[in-house]
């Protein structure tokens, strides 16, 4: 919370990630190097944040020097971070983007066993709303538009019999093949 | 099997995790399958992810097998499946550090971002950016170009991002693209136009004219997207800042219309932007006040703790224009967010009545266990503001720093809290015994050694001044008894301090220093035997010299010093005199409450600004065997500031010499200036006997030339003398784009204000923590005593002031603040002269009609008090 002012910059985001509701990392990306370089320090600060917020859904938080916003479901908590001076409207933009965007292709299904079924997708999603640090997308329609994913319409779970069955007859199929 | 969730998982509730259990070399193993005929894009597609999820979870690939599974995935390029593709494209970017030969793709990246497929288009350029180096980057030149003019938005922006990120690396191919990124600022896309904005202001930024250039533009022709908004009023408030432009000027103008915008995000950003302007007057603050007040009612907590975060901000500096929202505020005191709640009450605690202090404390102390460290010192920072404010309410601030002292807590927040109740001491004589007993308290069980060190520190420097000083003495050496070494050498000098002040309590000091000389530290043993003979001695100058009033010398410069003398051994003892002076010595004042100090900077032990100097001018074989440095001033603007060329003077004074340093920079574009130098005439019989001229003064690089004079031997009285400067130079034209000089060049000057050298310059400020100590150690052998009357002066804060400037000293004992309706002072100064002479002022004022002053000074040399009185007269 120094007082000097922001060099204005792109670079807005120093860090994103998603935790579960232990606390453990599902993903976790940093934009600038010189913050926490190592993963130990990264877990590290992971953890203090978690300890701080995850009692009570309060939206933002300030700690070691960082303005963090956040947002929890279920048991999934979305984490934006950016640094003291930074203009926290711009962080909630981004948090809102992530937890709208992920909760589109995950069929409003934002819990943590939904998440990581469909992990790729959550990959590139975050791949689509920061670059290096830099907001490249703030609209969730714009960057669902962008990846084209959706979630599985069939979960193996719930796949009919047939379906199944064709599945298997193909994979036979392949091992003869090979 | 696709996907695999193990059903027995699944029952167990919500620990299943898919990722769970993955090993590495499994993964690695699967990994195979990427190159079976056809693919199989699910498959592959879980594959990759796996392994991102794997990178990112912190584990770590060798190169070989990272390489490994690189070459494998190139292959899956083959497949059309959309998200496969995507996949690939992120494990491009995540493995380009760790696997060797990733430019092998580059051919695939090439052809998706040039294809017909849109979606491919974006992201293959980001990826193909990030593993391009700067020998690869001409080839896809023409390609970036072409990219970030394309139409579709997505390619625009990641074209101009990834230029971005490459700026760094690549600044002057990056620079070529100027004219695409200026085209795309005005596309209609609203990310697109902000990244325009980025690229152009960061290939911009060291260009003045080009940035006011491009606000202009912007700032008329409106922009649509709020984040692009956001950025130009930063650039905004930058450039004001940098040209210290008034609060007319249009950009200030721009910025205060954005307060207007419709959307939030801009209107906060322009709000915090003018609440952060120095200078900024109570009426331009009120608008951005105002809205900040509507932001206190929102429903979004990132809102309310946006504005209540910088209402606080607004409250340090113009407590009066936040009292307009003290009724907002009070409404937040009982956030859910503790945070808002925080900032609300020590906003109000800055911009409330004193009444109201009661209450506020009363709130805060019932959570200020729930919120942060970084919070908890800012609570401590506004009751230090506050003690400062109301002084009377200091009992009821001691109190509460006493409880959250006992609290857990981190370190810098026990710190805030220990640096609070010293300034609460040295500000309120009164409170001192009750801050002092807290401090006892909580030394007895601190974990931190800085902190103990701290205090044992003031405990020495104060407490033997109190009317009871024996009770201190069973805290002190009680860490000596339990603590780590550092604590228990700190107790000794603590302990020493008593000694050597108070006679009755001597021989019990005595005892104790004696059990100290058997612990099993060097450095404790060491500080108890020499404490224990200086203070069996019992004279009053050694005491002073020793116990009370440190070393001053900097402490790199005695550590090269030392070193020096070891390297070349001689029958001479080593001479503390040689050793050059610490340039800033621990000032008394109390430390400026920094605005929550969260800095991470390391505190290792920087060299001083002067031991640079030192070094750089030691590095000048002309200035060989002048000695050590003695003192560099402050530098001196000899030019308006907006000139063609910019000079600024540093005056390095050494024993019998001195060395002007004159910093040039030439801020005309078209010329290239050689030899320069700046010709001094003195005043008096100052002679010059060098000039070390600067080679080559290219446009906007800092240069610098020297002047080497050498002080008047015979008149040592001569001390202050006025030179007229002159630059000279030898001008050659160059071209202002390429920076290309014509071949011949002319002579030329340029006439610079005067330099004038004061008796400051030849006084370097020492530190002495026991003024009266040390001025019985000098003694009245030298001792002068002159009246004056300072008929100009109306005030005695003014007078002390004017003094303290002149003769460049160091008060002492806080005596450079003068208490309130007062009207005589005593001010104490305390310096050492060129040559190595310590040298102390006794000045004591008293103002009636215009202030008279009486001037005592004492020094090791005759000529010295001479000097003094002479300059003061």
């Amino acid at each position: 919370m120094d007082s000097t002012s922001l060099e204005p910059s792109l670079y807005t985001v120093k860090a994103v990630f998603i935790l579960d509701n232990d606390g453990n990392r599902l993903l976790s990306k940093y934009y600038d190097p010189e913050l926490y370089p190592s993963m130990k320090e990264q877990k590290n600060f992971e953890k203090n944040v978690f300890n701080k917020t995850h009692k009570a859904d309060n939206e933002i938080a300030f700690l070691e020097g960082m303005t963090i916003v956040y947002k929890s479901s279920i048991d999934l908590f979305f984490y934006v971070v950016g640094s003291a001076q930074e203009n926290e409207l711009m962080l909630m933009s981004v948090l809102n983007c992530l937890f709208d965007s992920l909760s589109q292709i995950l069929r409003k299904n934002v819990e943590r066993r939904c998440l990581l079924e469909n992990m790729e997708g959550v990959f590139l999603v975050v791949d689509e709303i920061i670059d290096g640090g830099v907001i490249l997308e703030s609209d969730p329609q714009q960057v669902l538009q962008k990846i084209n994913y959706r979630a599985d319409d069939n979960p193996l779970s719930e796949q009919t019999v047939a379906q199944v069955l064709q599945s298997a007859k193909e994979q036979i199929k392949w091992s003869i093949l090979k | 099997m696709i996907k695999k969730f193990d059903k027995k998982d699944e029952e167990s509730g919500s620990g299943s995790n898919p990722f769970q259990h993955l090993e590495k070399s499994a993964v690695l193993q699967e990994a195979r399958i990427f190159n079976e005929t056809p693919i199989n894009p699910r498959r592959c597609l879980h594959i990759l992810t796996k392994i991102i999820y794997l990178l990112n979870q912190g584990e770590h690939f060798g190169t070989t097998e990272a390489t490994e599974a690189f070459f494998a995935m190139t292959r899956l390029f083959q497949s059309n499946d959309q998200t496969l593709r995507r996949m690939c494209y992120l494990t491009i970017k995540e493995m380009a550090n760790i696997s060797e030969d990733v430019i092998i793709v580059t051919s695939s990246l090439t052809k998706d971002m040039t294809g017909k497929e849109d979606v491919y288009r974006g992201p293959a350029i980001r990826a193909l950016c990030r593993i391009t180096d700067t020998t690869m980057l001409q080839a896809i030149e023409r390609y970036m170009k072409q990219a970030i003019v394309d139409k579709v938005p997505s390619v625009s922006s990641s074209a101009l991002v990834s230029s971005l990120h490459m700026v760094k690396m690549s600044y002057d191919v990056v620079k070529r693209w100027v004219n695409e990124a200026q085209e795309a600022a005005s596309s209609d896309n609203i990310m697109v136009q902000y990244h325009a904005l980025g690229l152009l202001y960061h290939l911009r930024k060291n260009d003045r004219l080009a940035v006011t250039k491009m606000l202009n533009k912007f700032t008329k022709s409106g922009l649509k997207s709020p984040f692009a908004y956001c950025m130009l009023i930063r650039i905004a408030s930058k450039l004001l800042d940098e040209t210290e432009g008034g609060h007319d000027s249009p950009l200030f103008d721009f910025i205060e219309s954005c307060l207007r915008n419709k959307n939030e995000m801009v209107v906060y950003e322009a709000a915090s932007a003018i609440v952060h302007m120095p200078h900024c007057t109570a009426r331009e603050l009120a608008p951005a006040v105002s809205v900040l007040q509507l932001f206190c009612s929102s429903p979004k907590a990132a809102l309310r703790y946006a504005a209540v975060r910088t209402l606080n901000k607004v409250a340090m500096k113009h407590p009066s224009a936040v009292t307009a929202c003290n009724l907002d505020l009070e409404n937040l005191i009982t956030d859910s967010n503790r945070s808002i709640a925080t900032l609300a009450i020590t906003t109000l605690l800055k911009t409330g009545s004193e009444s109201s202090v009661d209450r506020l404390m009363k709130q805060i102390s019932s959570f200020v266990s729930e919120i942060s460290d970084e919070f908890k010192v800012v609570v401590v920072q506004a009751i230090s503001a506050l003690c400062q404010k109301y002084p009377r309410k200091h009992s009821v601030m001691m109190n509460f720093l006493s409880n959250m002292l006992r609290d857990d807590g981190g370190f810098e927040y026990k710190r805030a809290i220990v640096d609070c109740i010293i300034s609460i001491i040295e500000e309120n004589p009164e409170s001192k015994e009750t801050g002092l007993a807290h401090l006892c308290e909580f030394i007895e069980d601190c974990e931190h050694t800085v902190l103990a060190t701290k205090i044992l520190h003031l405990l020495g420097k104060e407490g033997p001044r109190t009317p009871q000083p024996s009770k201190y003495i069973r805290f002190i050496f009680n860490r000596v008894v339990l603590e780590s070494e550092a604590v228990r050498a700190a107790a000794v000098s603590a302990l020493a301090k008593f000694g050597a002040q108070n006679d009755d309590l001597l021989p019990s000091v005595l005892v104790l220093m004696q059990r100290c000389m058997m612990d099993s530290d060097d450095e404790v043993r060491d500080r108890a035997t020499f404490y224990m003979n200086v203070l069996q001695q019992k004279q009053k100058a050694l005491n002073a010299a020793y116990i009370f009033n440190g070393l001053s010398v900097s402490i790199p410069g005695l550590e090269k010093s030392l070193h020096q003398y070891t390297l070349d051994p001689s029958e001479k003892p080593f001479d503390m005199k040689t050793v050059p002076l610490a340039t800033t010595p621990i000032t008394e004042q109390k430390t400026e409450i920094a605005p929550i100090a969260t800095s991470k900077l390391p505190e290792k032990l920087a060299p001083s600004r002067q031991d640079i100097y030192q070094e750089q001018l030691a590095s000048i074989p002309e200035f060989q065997g002048l000695g050590p440095l003695f003192k560099s001033s402050e530098p001196v603007q000899l030019t308006e500031a907006e000139t063609e060329y910019v000079v600024r003077c540093i005056k390095h004074t050494f024993a019998r010499h001195m060395v002007f340093q004159f910093d040039c920079t030439n801020t005309l574009n078209d010329q290239l200036l050689q030899k320069v130098m700046v010709q001094m005439e003195p005043s008096e019989a100052y002679e010059v006997i060098h000039y070390v001229p600067a080679l080559s003064l290219p446009y906007s690089q800092p240069g610098s030339c020297y002047t080497l004079i050498r002080l008047p031997d015979d008149d040592p009285t001569a001390v202050s003398c006025t030179f007229s400067c002159t630059m000279k130079y030898l001008v050659r034209d160059c071209d202002p784009n390429t920076g290309e000089p014509d071949d011949d060049g002319y002579d030329d000057e340029y006439v610079l204000e005067d330099l004038e050298v004061t008796v400051a310059d030849h006084i370097q400020k020492v530190l002495k923590p026991n003024f009266g100590a040390a001025w019985e150690e000098v003694g009245d052998e030298n001792e002068k005593e002159e009246t004056f009357a300072l008929a100009s002066v109306r005030t005695l804060d003014e007078a002390v002031g004017n003094i303290i400037s002149f003769l460049g000293m160091q008060p002492c004992e806080r005596s450079d603040k003068v208490p309130e309706n007062k009207n005589s002072h005593v001010l104490f100064l305390a310096g050492v002269f060129r040559g190595g002479h310590d040298v102390l002022v006794r000045a004591r004022l008293a103002l009636a009609d215009g202030v008279t002053m009486q001037v005592t000074v004492r020094s090791s040399e005759e000529t010295v008090v001479d000097v003094i009185l002479a300059s003061v007269g």
